[in-house]
Order: structure tokens, then C-alpha cells, then sequence
């Protein structure tokens, strides 16, 4: 393992989740930064770089920076969807390393499920998206439905294998109070719901909520003044591979093979070190797909590496430990909440669904259409 | 406007495609410098960087890299669904999005496919494919 530790996590919150019809997402950003920097310690005063994806204004981060009263020396508004924040916590560690701020906060906050805002199509498309929008894809499900078909093409992949994601992401859902979906499901349960893109049911994609969450990352001595246990930034890596589905390389596999190698190497873990595993689940596609490209299992073994509910409680792979966008919330970009489970995990706060002993955590966020990928190594002292 | 059927905005990029759809022809960029196909259509090549590409007219041959069964969509395709959006790639070696027309218990992957021109309304045709007939 990397014995440097320059950049921790040393806060992270939610706000609230599920369906909060009248808040704004400012409110949500909010709410969410003032918990974490009170969980960290830290006043308001301290930060000194603000991260933020999101598109609520023509510059988000100056948007939400002015509303919270801070005047940041460093910012950073990358938005590659759902990925965002593991890559704002990868550039947070790059900006500490070379000593531009110490204390940076990362916020999202999405009201989407009060507006559906997914269903909304401008009539007019420009530029490259006027290739994909006159078909009546609808996004992002049939995207990953696409990949999902060639999957089971290329591999014999079935329903009964991405099934098998769903149900288990649910049991962790059942052990964590703020998850939205909380009664057991089976994988009959999962073939016969309504389709949505085929092979992808309704059980098979995320849910739509509202919710936002905060992370706070530490430069190594501002880190010692928080009040909680270091959650050590050890790896990171980052890739895009393409904007629109039509352009991706290769339909089954994502940018995390050279993110997580990246991340993986910086970090100098190995795939049987690490404790507990967060991965973007916006569709159960998403996670076998991303569980091949990390290196867990070969390309097209995915479906028998998740089979026999592996990634369950108790399962020997411990993965989506929150219910995860499946089953506990997905407003929309939902990376942000893989680091605050990450974090909790490794600080052991976890109750019913604490992985014991968790010291290595692996987070992969994936964005857009398979898109963007941003993998983070954390792990704790 | 098609029933707010999403029009694309014809640029210097893609009016010669555009034009092509209208008569009927499926016009595809061949780099000059790399003889790569390129599509969709732009002023560079993304393989070797050339600024050297010209226009040809594809075979409108192809096969399905895949697909899916749209069940549910929304705004002006929601009375349409269910219908098939596929990837296919042409002979020319590019892949496209499209819609498959007929049945779709028939659709496959690696399914050999030909261009066929949808005219939804007076201001928009678009090609979908067919399947070829296999005896
Ligand atoms: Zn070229």
C-alpha cells in the first residue's frame, strides 16, 4: 500500500433524500455541506476550494459558492455525470498535493424526482446528439439496455445473473434506514416486472429521488484538527471514452479498466486487499459490466462472479453496501453518495450492514451512457 | 414539427447528410489521408487527425451490433413504444443509431440489415433498416 498520505476525506453527510418537494437544490447543497463540515469540525471559514457538478446555472460553482458565502481560491465545476465527484475528489488530492488549498468541500444536489425533469424533450437537437435524439432512445436506460443485449450476445449474460445485483443490493437496502426501498425482493420478482429497454426491467434500473450530499477533503494537516478518523485518499484515476452510446469503443466494456488500473496502481492495492467495494449501480448492467472492466473477473464472467448472491450481507464480496442507486436513492448523479458510504464503512459506522474490519475500500463512479468512469482508492489508518 | 419530435439542426457538419436522407442516399465521410469511414460526419478525422474528408455513398449495408426494445419512452414517442433502436454497424466499417422496422421478435444481433427511408412528416426522413430477407 502507498505509504504517502497527502488528502483525506474527513466529512461527508446527506441531506434529505427521497422526495423533497419544495426544497431547491441549493437548499439540498446546503444542508448537506453545513452536516459535513460539522461532522469534520471545520467552520465555513476553512474552506478554501469548492467542487461541484451539476446544471442549474451557467456556472454552477460560483452559483453555490455565492449562496454559501464562500469566496474559494480554487474551484472546479467538472461535470462527466454521475462520475463527477469521484474525479472532484481525485482533483482535490492532485490540488492538496501541490499545496493550491487545504481544505476543499464537494457538494451535489439534484431535485429531480420533484421536477421530473427526465421527461422533458427539447424539440430541437444540435451537434452531435442530432445523430441519437431523432430515434427515440430513451436516455439513459436504453443506452445501457443497448450494452446489456450485446453482453448477453457476446457472452450468454442473462437476466437471472443482473437479476441476481438487484436482489442483493436490496438486502443491503433492508439493513440502512435512509434507503427508499426497503422489502426483499427476489430475482422472479425482478424477470417479471414491467420492461422498461430490453433485456433492462424495472427492477433492473435506478430509482428517480431527490437528495444531495456533501464531501469534505483534507490536506494531511488540516486533517489532524478534524474530529474524525482520516479516510486516506490512496488511488485515483479518471477516463471518458465517449459522449453519445453510438460511440462507445466497445459496448461491454467501460473506461474503469484504465481508471481503476490507475487508481489501482497509484494506490498499490490489490484486487483481493480490498474490503468493500462501492460501484455505481444505475442500472444492473453498469455493475457487471464495471465489475469486468475493473479486473475483478475476466471479460463475460461477470454474470457467474455476481451469481449465488455474492455481493449480499454476508456474501464474501461486499458491494453497494447502502441499497446503492437501485434501492436506497439516485438523484440523478449519484456518485457522491458512493464515497459518503465508503467513508462510513471505513470509519466502522455502519450498524447492521458494517462489513467488519473494513480498512481498503474501492469507489467506481460511471457516468453519462458508460461514458466517464472515475475510480478512488480510500482507505483508513 | 412532428408532433415535437426532436428535428435535427442541420450545421456545417451534417447538412450533407441531411441532404443525402432527403434523397434518398446514406452519404458517409471517407478520410483521405488514413481511408478510414468516418460518421457521424465532422471536420476532422478522429483516427488520424486529417482535416481531408470526403463524402461517399455507403452500400446501406450492415448488420445489428445491437439493440433494444424501447418499451417505454417519453414525449412524442410514448404512443409509439414499443419500438426497436439499434446500433448497426455498415459494411463501411461505422456504426450508426437507428430504428429496425417489422417485426421485432425477429431482431438479433449480427442480423444483416439495409437502409430504408422513414419520411415521418414533410420535415424529417430518416433512415432506419430493415431486415434483409434470409431464406
Ligand atoms: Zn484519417
Amino acid at each position: 500500500m502507498k505509504s504517502e498520505r497527502i488528502a483525506a476525506i474527513v466529512g461527508v453527510a446527506e441531506s434529505d433524500l427521497g422526495s423533497t418537494p419544495g426544497k431547491t437544490v441549493l437548499q439540498l447543497q446546503a444542508q448537506a455541506a453545513k452536516a459535513a463540515l460539522e461532522e469534520a469540525g471545520f467552520a465555513r471559514e476553512e474552506v478554501d476550494a469548492v467542487f461541484t457538478a451539476g446544471n442549474w446555472g451557467w456556472s454552477p460553482t460560483m452559483m453555490l459558492a455565492e449562496y454559501l458565502g464562500i469566496q474559494p481560491k480554487y474551484t472546479d465545476g467538472t461535470n462527466i455525470g454521475g462520475s463527477s465527484f469521484e474525479a472532484h475528489v481525485g482533483h482535490a488530492a492532485a490540488g492538496i498535493a501541490n499545496g493550491l488549498f487545504d481544505v476543499a468541500l464537494i457538494t451535489y444536489g439534484s431535485t429531480q424526482r420533484s421536477d421530473r425533469s427526465r421527461n422533458r424533450i427539447p424539440p430541437a437537437v444540435t451537434l452531435t446528439e442530432q445523430f441519437e435524439r431523432p430515434y427515440g432512445l430513451p436516455t439513459p436506460v436504453g443506452a445501457y439496455a443497448l450494452a446489456a443485449t450485446r453482453h448477453m450476445h457476446q457472452y450468454g449474460t442473462t437476466r437471472e445473473q443482473l437479476a441476481e445485483i438487484a436482489v442483493a443490493t436490496r438486502k443491503w437496502a433492508a439493513l440502512n434506514e435512509k434507503a427508499m426501498m426497503r422489502d426483499l425482493i427476489t430475482i422472479d420478482d425482478v424477470l417479471s416486472a414491467r420492461p422498461i429497454a430490453e433485456p433492462l426491467h424495472l427492477l433492473d434500473c435506478c430509482l428517480v429521488t431527490d437528495g444531495g450530499g456533501a464531501v469534505v477533503v483534507a490536506s494531511a494537516a488540516a486533517a489532524r484538527r478534524a474530529r474524525t478518523k482520516p479516510v486516506w485518499i490512496l488511488g485515483h484515476g479518471e477516463t471518458h471514452t465517449h459522449h453519445s452510446i453510438t460511440n462507445m469503443p466497445d459496448l461491454t466494456v467501460t473506461g474503469a479498466r484504465e481508471s481503476g488500473r490507475q487508481a489501482m496502481e497509484m494506490a498499490g492495492v490489490r484486487h483481493e486487499e480490498l474490503d468493500v467495494v462501492e460501484i455505481y449501480d444505475s442500472f444492473t448492467i453498469t455493475v457487471l459490466l464495471t465489475l469486468e472492466s475493473l479486473g475483478f473477473c475476466g471479460p463475460g464472467e461477470g454474470g457467474a462472479f455476481v451469481s449465488s448472491q455474492r455481493t449480499a450481507p454476508g456474501g464474501d464480496f461486499p458491494m453497494n453496501t447502502n441499497g446503492g442507486g437501485l434501492s436506497y436513492c439516485h438523484p440523478g448523479m449519484y456518485g457522491i453518495f458512493l464515497l459518503i458510504e465508503a467513508a462510513r464503512q471505513l470509519r466502522g459506522e455502519c450498524g447492521p450492514r458494517q462489513v467488519p474490519e473494513a480498512k481498503l475500500a474501492l469507489v467506481n463512479g460511471t457516468g453519462g451512457v458508460l461514458s466517464s468512469t472515475a475510480t478512488v482508492v480510500l482507505g483508513r489508518d | 414539427m412532428s408532433n415535437g419530435r426532436p428535428i435535427p439542426v442541420r450545421d456545417g457538419d451534417s447538412t450533407p447528410f441531411w441532404n443525402g436522407v432527403d434523397q434518398h442516399e446514406l452519404r458517409i465521410q471517407q478520410c483521405q489521408a488514413c481511408a478510414a469511414y468516418v460518421f457521424y460526419p465532422r471536420s476532422i478525422c478522429p483516427h488520424c487527425f486529417s482535416d481531408q474528408l470526403i463524402w461517399n455513398v455507403s452500400s446501406g449495408r450492415g448488420r445489428i451490433y445491437s439493440y433494444t426494445v424501447v418499451h417505454r419512452s417519453f414525449g412524442p414517442f410514448e404512443q409509439e413504444a414499443p419500438f426497436v433502436v439499434a446500433i448497426v454497424e455498415l459494411e463501411e466499417g461505422v456504426r450508426m443509431m437507428t430504428r429496425i422496422v417489422g417485426p421485432a421478435s425477429q431482431v438479433k444481433v449480427d442480423a444483416p440489415v439495409r437502409v430504408t427511408y422513414e419520411r415521418v412528416d414533410d420535415d424529417l426522413t430518416l433512415p432506419y433498416f430493415q431486415l434483409e430477407e434470409t431464406r
